[in-house]
């Protein structure tokens, strides 16, 4: 292990040098807690996941991590994570497809607890028939469960990201979890340049006593979250502090605007901002994207690209204001349900301008033509 | 700074009221406060907190565990510096020990809990409220179930980011915003320190 030593969080992701890589998005996940200064790292194997995590246990056993070890499921991984994270330490896990199904109940719960834990969700098909293949359907069942959400396009997002969360997740008025998300395989197991920091620098530790909820330290009162549960009451005010607490998730969410906006340098990256048509997609297909539009404009049409770094929350002013100019607004991705066109469907003020596709899924690979045939119809 | 038209004002604001974040009210950059919603300068800040103190017919402090409990240096001076401060408006001091939720065991004459602070204010007539010490998730849950169901004047005296949803909120205070409030206090009192 090289001696780490600890710098200025915007120094590291900003200022130090960056050597370049050539290696997957698996390594990249190593690579970045490698200079996260995590305490904890819990994991439970499920493709496209799997090497992320294998990797991750490579560098604890390097010292680049204190505490490491297998859970029994996902749901294991994902309480044994939540307490971990109470107990006032930075934590780390990463899961995908079913694996994200399995332990479905503690993400809402890691939200109401306010904790700050960063997982890495390398997005799967959701069985059955079984399937291993990149599809990003499982974002769509998290998108209310309180957890910000951040999508990368390729292992440098991910790599970034990941050190960001980090930040984000651990401030005082935002501390509810970050949950990363890179498609599985085309990022994961695909090998592209990086631009990594240096290796003997890592980020501040976490200090878990300015928390907006006690650490569970056992010297540090009250020691117990709860006595008697809101569940145990009917009335009206326990259902109203329910309904606040929910609140607050939501008000957290609001609040991690300003931080990720200074870290990923705006909620959305624009291309082109001048255009008559806009592609605004997330994650891999932004790639995808890029040539269609490189394509169309070499064919003299005008075209943009929205690329929709955070999900959660979700950049609604920034794409409304680009929407409100434009002809049309085409919306590629990665699943069968079409959960982003809804969302931006959802902001707009003209939701009629969405173009809600090309989808394609069960992994399947997104051709630029498909996109290109939408740009021409409204160009037409 | 963006600043929200919604302004968080005494209630009772209704049966559900949003979370003040959600409405577009930002908490205050460093060296700012917030009063009902829109960012000022953290003295402007503490003059009106002074004068609402000084003004209430029954003013009470919430103290948390952060500055009930001597969990680390400093927290003994801020809690002297506490008690001077109420003394010098005259307000009580009702704890918020625990943040469990215990209904309906609660006794709302002798403590607070964040999860029906509204049972207290009731049943004290309280009519402006300072919270001090409490962890930040528990004060933003009391605030807003006050805001929703009384009309109490809060303040938060908040050592972190501070608090969208009271109605003066100052942000990073410690024992010199504690120190510079008791001297408004008395300033505004006519110089007599009670």
């Amino acid at each position: 292990m090289i001696d780490q030593k600890i710098v200025d969080p915007d120094y590291l992701l900003f200022e130090a040098p960056r050597t370049s890589e050539y290696i997957t998005g698996s390594e990249a996940v190593r690579e970045a807690i490698k200079r996260a200064n995590v305490d904890m790292a819990i994991a439970y194997p499920i493709t496209p996941q799997s090497e992320s995590m294998h990797l991750v246990g490579d560098i604890y056993a390097q010292g680049y991590v204190k505490e490491y070890f297998r859970g029994e499921n996902e749901f294991a991984v994902m309480s044994s994570v939540a307490g971990a994270s109470m107990a006032g330490v930075r934590v780390f896990t990463a899961t995908g497809g079913p694996g994200t199904m399995r332990a479905f109940e503690v993400f809402p719960t890691w939200a109401g607890a306010r904790l700050p834990i960063v997982c890495a969700f390398m997005t799967r098909g959701v069985n059955s028939p079984l399937t291993i293949q990149p599809d990003t359907i499982e974002m769509a069942y998290l998108l209310e469960t309180g957890i910000l959400m951040l999508h990368a396009e390729n292992s440098q997002d991910l790599h970034d990201m990941l050190l960001m969360a980090f930040m984000v997740a651990e401030k005082t008025d935002v501390h509810i979890p970050v949950g990363v998300f890179a498609d599985g395989f085309f990022v994961t197991h695909t090998r592209d340049k990086v631009n990594m920091l240096p290796e003997d620098c890592k980020l501040p530790s976490y200090d878990p006593y300015s928390a907006p909820v006690p650490v569970m330290d056992m010297e540090n009162v009250p020691v117990r979250q709860m006595r008697d549960p809101f569940v145990m009451k009917s009335n009206f005010i326990s259902y109203a502090a329910h309904a606040s607490w929910q609140q607050e998730i939501d008000a957290a969410a609001e609040r991690s605007r300003k931080y990720l906006n200074h870290y990923l340098g705006g909620l959305i990256d624009v291309e082109h901002e001048d255009a008559d048509i806009f592609i605004a997609t997330s994650g891999t297909a932004v790639s995808q994207s890029r040539e269609a539009i490189a394509m169309a404009r070499e064919e003299g049409i005008n075209v943009g690209l929205i690329k929709i770094k955070s999900i959660r929350p979700f950049p609604g002013e920034e794409i409304c204001a680009l929407a409100s100019r434009a002809k049309g607004i085409i919306v590629p991705e990665f699943n069968r349900v079409g959960w982003l066109a809804k969302e931006i469907c959802s902001v707009i003020d003209e939701p009629r301008k969405v173009v809600r596709g090309p989808r394609v899924f069960g992994g399947m690979t997104m051709p630029p033509e498909l996109i290109l045939a939408e740009i021409r119809r409204i160009h037409q | 700074m963006r600043e929200s038209s919604y302004k968080v004002l005494p209630g009772p604001e209704g049966y559900l009221p949003p979370a003040a974040a959600t409405m577009g009210v930002m908490l205050p950059d460093p060296g700012q406060a917030i009063m009902e919603g829109a960012s000022v300068d953290s003295d402007v800040a503490l003059r009106a907190a002074a004068r609402k103190l000084i003004e209430a017919r029954n003013p009470v402090f919430f103290p948390g565990p952060l500055i009930l409990w001597d969990w680390k240096p400093g927290v003994a001076e801020k809690a002297t510096a506490l008690k001077e401060l109420a003394e010098a408006v005259g307000a009580k001091m009702i704890p918020m020990p625990d943040y469990r939720p215990k209904y309906p065991m609660i006794n709302p004459a002798i403590e607070v809990n964040p999860n029906h602070p509204n049972l207290t204010i009731w049943h004290n007539k309280i009519d402006v409220c300072l919270f001090i010490g409490v962890h930040c998730h528990y004060a933003n849950l009391a605030l807003k179930i006050i805001r929703g169901g009384t009309d109490c004047y809060t303040i938060a005296v908040c050592a972190e980011a501070g608090h969208e949803d009271a109605m003066i909120s100052l942000r990073d205070a410690g024992l010199c915003e504690l120190q510079r409030l008791r001297e408004l206090v008395i300033e505004l009192k006519g110089g007599i320190n009670q």
